[in-house]
């Protein structure tokens, strides 16, 4: 089977602090893996990196495009490579500002991904954007509403189906149930999994909060100071960490 | 001869503004950046527009300014006194005569011929600027077509009006490739961009120069199910009976009372030259 996304030795710095050195990985269609690490670790640099966001220094970031097959996103084309990020691609950002437009009404922020490819007919548009509002436990009445009236959890929910709506295979998370309370957070998670699952999706989630990852992702991967650490299925890495800093981590949350 | 160089600006300056209007005609609907001058009035007043007429001007030219339409409001009339003193041109206010026309807001009803040329005053050449505020994104927009974003502000405007609210500075695209601001023209005059002759529009303030060459192809965005509609007022024209002309509405009492009229002048001057009569015109007879 041909991974969906390869990663080969990528590397980030800034100036001569290091951002991320030197990570590989394997994902497979279907496959959720998580990246934990404390603050400054390097996992955003690392998701921004394989998101194109962010210039990788050196390194291949190989994802298997449905016309082309394997190809190294890193020596893409800008407009290609931005192709990808309206179509085959998702993200969803930490802060549901930073993905959402806030001026425009949540109909037209889930209608914005079809739009940029192509889709030139209002009503279907509409019923698809209601269809997706929906999946995401939010009323059809308030699709004409701005995200500025929505509450945090809405906005996540709203980022979520406006980067899922043209059917992307993979979605990159930066912290997605971050700055919410726990109740909604649970819901989100609940959602996300059902969405995984349903549409067959990959993704890589990129979070310090364990809980999440040992509800969303198959797969672990634990950064420290730019480097990978450790890696594994997520329970057996969460129940008998190897590494000294693992142990630190599973050993840091608390116990309710 | 008098004090001003012809036409206000010096020659060097000429000469650049002119090197961008060929880069714009070149590029159609591209936005060409310029070093635009300061100019005996306000931005917003139509330095840009102002700059490329000197730019354009020959002494053998005719001069005509309209402002929304009109011949004779503050803006054009000043405008028309300014090349009067700098650049000693003729001026008229009849479309046919003219062979630079600097307008605002407006395209004449009378269609332009190939020898001459539109001159557009605009305020904010960048159509996607309220909807993607950072000038380097938007650019990267052009430059790769990403033109989706147009789209959702037409979006919004059905989803909140039931139909595309957007009257005036109506976006279109040029040559299937770059994604204009026509200037705050109402969209009943985007069709007639298509024309014969050549269109030059300048942004002082913004420093941008974009152009038309004739014949190019002119698109308004729409959504399949809600096609472009070049609407106007459903009256004709009080004073001279043009139906297929676009009309401002005048307050005439306090009463409410109103009545439709031309907003081109010249076209409604002329048409009652003609002997065409309107309604208020009618009842005035009888």
């Amino acid at each position: 089977m041909t991974p969906l996304l390869a990663v080969r030795n990528i590397s980030k710095s800034y100036g001569s602090i290091i951002g991320c050195a030197d990570v590989s990985f394997d994902l497979y269609p279907g496959e959720v893996m998580g990246v934990v690490g404390e603050s400054g670790s390097g996992k955003s640099t690392l998701l921004s990196c394989l998101a194109g966001h962010l210039e990788a220094d050196a390194g291949e970031v190989i994802f298997d495009t449905r016309v082309d097959g394997p190809k190294d996103t890193l020596k893409m084309s800008e407009p290609e490579r931005r192709m990808l990020g309206r179509t085959d691609w998702a993200f969803v950002h930490q802060s549901a500002r930073d993905g959402l437009r806030m001026g425009v009404s949540a109909g037209g922020n889930v209608g914005e991904r079809l739009m940029a490819v192509g889709a030139r007919h209002y009503g279907d548009i509409r019923a698809k954007a209601i269809d997706w509002l929906g999946r995401v436990e939010i009323s059809e009445t308030r699709v004409d509403d701005r995200p500025t009236t929505f509450s945090g959890g809405m906005q996540q929910r709203l980022q979520i189906a406006r980067n899922l709506v043209t059917g992307p295979r993979l979605v990159f998370m930066d912290e997605p149930t971050g700055g919410l309370d726990v109740s909604v957070q649970a819901r989100l998670l609940d959602l996300l999994r059902g969405l995984v699952r349903d549409m067959n999706l990959s993704a890589i989630i990129v979070t310090h909060d364990l809980a999440v990852v040992r509800l969303l992702a198959d797969r672990l991967m634990v950064m420290k100071d730019g480097h990978v650490v450790e890696t594994g299925l997520t329970d057996q890495v969460l129940d008998d960490p190897q590494h000294a800093y693992t142990q630190l981590l599973v050993s840091s949350v608390l116990q309710v | 001869m008098n004090d001003y160089n012809f036409a206000y600006l010096d020659e060097q300056t000429k000469r650049m503004i002119r090197r961008a209007i060929l880069k714009g005609l070149a590029i159609p609907g591209y936005q060409v950046p310029f070093a635009s001058r300061e100019m005996p009035m306000p931005y917003g007043w139509g330095t840009g527009g102002v700059q490329i007429s000197a730019a354009t001007l020959t002494p053998e030219d005719t001069f005509k300014v309209i402002d929304q339409g009109a011949d004779d409001t503050t803006n054009a009339v000043s405008i028309r006194q300014f090349f009067e003193k700098t650049a000693e041109v003729e001026t008229t206010t009849t479309t046919s005569e003219a062979t630079v026309i600097q307008t605002r807001h407006r395209i004449p009803e009378e269609p332009l011929t190939e020898d001459q040329i539109l001159v557009y005053q605009v305020p904010i050449p960048e159509p996607l600027r309220f909807l993607e505020p950072r000038e380097t994104e938007t650019r990267k927009m052009h430059a790769l077509e990403e033109y989706g974003l147009m789209h959702v502000k037409l979006y919004e405007d059905i989803s909140q009006h039931g139909h595309i609210a957007t009257s005036y500075a109506y976006p279109v695209r040029i040559e299937g490739r770059y994604v204009m601001d026509p200037s705050p023209i109402p969209k009943f005059d985007n069709p007639k961009m298509e024309m014969a002759a050549i269109q030059l529009f300048g942004a002082g303030r913004e420093q941008r120069i974009y152009a038309l060459p004739p014949y190019t192809s002119v698109v308004s965005l729409d959504f399949d199910d809600h096609p472009f509609d070049p609407s106007k007022a459903p009256h004709c024209c009080a004073l001279c009976g043009a139906e297929d002309s676009y009309l401002d509405e005048v307050i005439v009492d306090d009463e409410g009372g109103r009545m439709f009229v031309c907003s081109d002048t010249d076209y409604c001057e002329r048409r009652r030259a003609a002997g065409h009569r309107g309604a208020a015109l009618a009842e005035d007879a009888a």
